[in-house]
């Protein structure tokens, strides 16, 4: 197949993946926007197959089988509460690609004076120092969400300094390359440096702000898909890396304004960490008692109400409790009582986390509300139950000038009548921030796994 | 066409790219959030023309092999398992649309 015959047939894949994400504006043509860009890709991939320079199979269709049953396999097996740290993985593998294609090219082209125009260095530099950050990072941010590596930030003194040195000593590898230095442990040592880079500056950064580094990430892979179609002169890698970069910086940005920071605060603060801040506001906490609940009590209170409002958090997805808060849910609208969910943007460990399992339970979508829509209503809420989320509830985040999330909008949950909270323990949420809700004297505390005390609220309510 | 040309027509695609790009996902509900990364996540897979590029070459040394060889399989995980995992994903959100799931006998 010619040049020119390929690229004709590689636009017919930008418009499939054009088409795939405007189908993502609604929900029932999502779907099969979906299967558009599969077959784009198809598109792509045979395409590719019939380039001239490509002449030898069995590394592709052996690369093909193993990648792609590893893939099928993991996407049919894995739980939705697992979704972002299957995100993060998949969003990993792509940026290693990147990654690896650059090494091969620099490799190949290098020793061949002459061949490398500037350009070219360019953006094998970027998608090989890009993609290494996206891979190792990724991995990290998988390793905080599968719950191998603890999420609370992981600092030590001069951290910040460390990273710093390692970024400029990966620059001036970067440099050397792009001046024309041909020598091929460079680009050995950038692809290391970067992947070390990568892990460095994941692991300080706190589960809570998962959301806003899996959306970076994610940009990350995209912008060294799109370097890499620098390198390869191909204008299919461009377009579609460019799609992906626009999307998740815009997801990004999005995240960081639903938490009232700035993306460097999220990337450099180590935000989560035990410091002088947090114990001050700590200290608000002490005053009161808290008060704890059995599930017939709740059970009572949520059975009789008009209105209750349900706050989802991580906790709910850790304990899988979706199916189970959906049938309390059914069961108290058989009694009259109007209920909604109130959804924080960043509620979860990536965007949308919490609508992806309130849909796997089958909630009907005008039940959910976004938080500008929420907060008017808990003025007239019986029972805001609150199942496994922490920081989004926070009023510290009003009111408390001395709370790291001061300034954070949140969900006005102290507003209702009353409120419930499930939760495992008196423990801290992943941020490590204390939570005066948990002390207000409208507030009780119903102990224990999620999923468990939906069960126990479900039997409850079924006994009134 | 001189390699100035085309990486003058090279970078005017991209620039377009990025103003499509955040004009079409602007468009995309906070409801669908997770779908929109996994979907991107497995149009961010099409670096497997790259890899295939790589890996499909003849005559390489064995170090390209190995590598063009990884690339594949990290390419093929991204773009089977992005596509595999957004359809599970969207699946749930189109059964919620229909109170009576009966799928198959919709017609939209």
């Amino acid at each position: 197949m010619g040049r020119v015959a390929t690229d004709f047939a590689y636009l017919a894949t930008i418009v499939a993946f054009i088409l795939a994400l405007r189908f993502l504006s609604n929900p029932a043509t999502a779907r099969r926007g979906n299967q558009i860009g599969a077959v784009g890709m198809l598109i792509a991939i045979a395409v590719t197959f019939a380039q001239e320079s490509v002449e030898s199979y069995w590394e592709i269709l052996v690369g093909m089988a193993i990648g792609g049953t590893f893939g099928f396999v993991a996407a049919r097996r894995v739980k939705m509460t697992a979704m972002p740290q299957m995100v993060a993985l998949f969003n990993g593998v792509g940026g290693g690609a990147a990654a690896l294609i650059s090494l091969a090219e620099f490799h190949l082209l290098a020793p061949d004076s002459g061949r490398l125009h500037g350009d070219i260095s360019v953006s094998i530099v970027l998608s090989a120092l890009i993609g290494s950050i996206s891979f190792a990072g990724s991995l990290v941010a998988f390793a905080k969400l599968q719950e191998l590596i603890r999420g609370r930030p992981i600092v030590y003194p001069g951290q910040q300094v460390v990273n710093g040195l390692l970024f400029g000593a990966i620059l001036a590898a970067g440099i050397a390359m792009v001046a024309g230095a041909e020598q091929q442990w460079l680009i050995w040592a950038l692809v290391l440096g970067s992947l070390v880079f990568g892990v460095l500056f994941v692991l300080p950064i706190g589960g809570a702000d998962m959301p806003v580094v899996i959306s970076l990430l994610n940009a990350f892979t995209g912008l060294a898909a799109a370097a890499t179609g620098f390198e390869l002169e191909n204008n299919v890698l461009i377009v579609s890396g460019m799609l992906v970069g626009a999307s998740g910086t815009l997801l990004t940005i999005l995240m960081g304004r639903a938490m009232n920071r700035s993306i460097a605060n999220v990337l450099f603060g180590a935000f989560g960490q035990v410091s002088a801040g947090a114990a001050a506001a700590a200290a608000g906490t002490d005053g009161g008692a808290v008060r704890s609940a059995s599930a017939d009590d709740v059970a009572v209170m949520l059975a009789y109400a008009h209105k209750v409002v349900f706050v989802p958090g991580y906790g709910m997805a850790v304990a899988q409790a979706q199916h189970d808060v959906r049938q309390l849910a059914d069961l108290l609208e058989e009694r009259g009582v109007e209920v909604s969910y109130a959804i924080h943007p960043v509620a979860g460990r990536m965007p949308g986390h919490m609508n992806v399992l309130l849909a796997e339970a089958n909630v009907p979508y005008p039940q959910l509300k976004e938080m500008d829509e929420a907060n008017p209503e808990f003025g007239r809420t019986d029972v805001a139950l609150v199942i496994g989320a922490n920081d989004v509830t926070n009023p510290d985040a009003r009111t408390n000038q001395g709370s790291p999330i001061y300034g954070m909008p949140i969900l006005n949950v102290d507003q209702a009548q009353s409120v419930v909270v499930l939760k495992r323990s008196m423990s801290p949420g992943f941020a490590g921030i204390e939570n005066p809700l948990f002390v207000n004297p409208k507030t009780v505390m119903l102990f224990g796994d999620a999923k468990e005390s939906i069960v126990n609220l479900i039997s409850g309510v079924k006994a009134q | 066409m001189s390699h100035g040309l085309l990486l003058a027509f090279e970078v005017t695609i991209l620039v377009l790219a990025i103003f499509l790009g955040f004009e079409v996902i602007s468009k995309v509900p906070t409801l669908l959030h997770t779908p929109l990364m996994s979907g991107t996540n497995a149009i961010h897979g099409i670096v497997i023309v790259g890899a295939m590029l790589v890996a499909g070459l003849d005559h390489k040394d064995t170090l390209t092999t190995i590598i063009g060889l990884v690339a594949v399989v990290l390419a093929s995980a991204n773009v089977v398992g992005g596509f595999v995992v957004t359809d599970r994903m969207l699946e749930m959100f189109r059964k919620r649309e229909s109170p009576a799931e009966d799928d198959g006998s919709r017609s939209d």
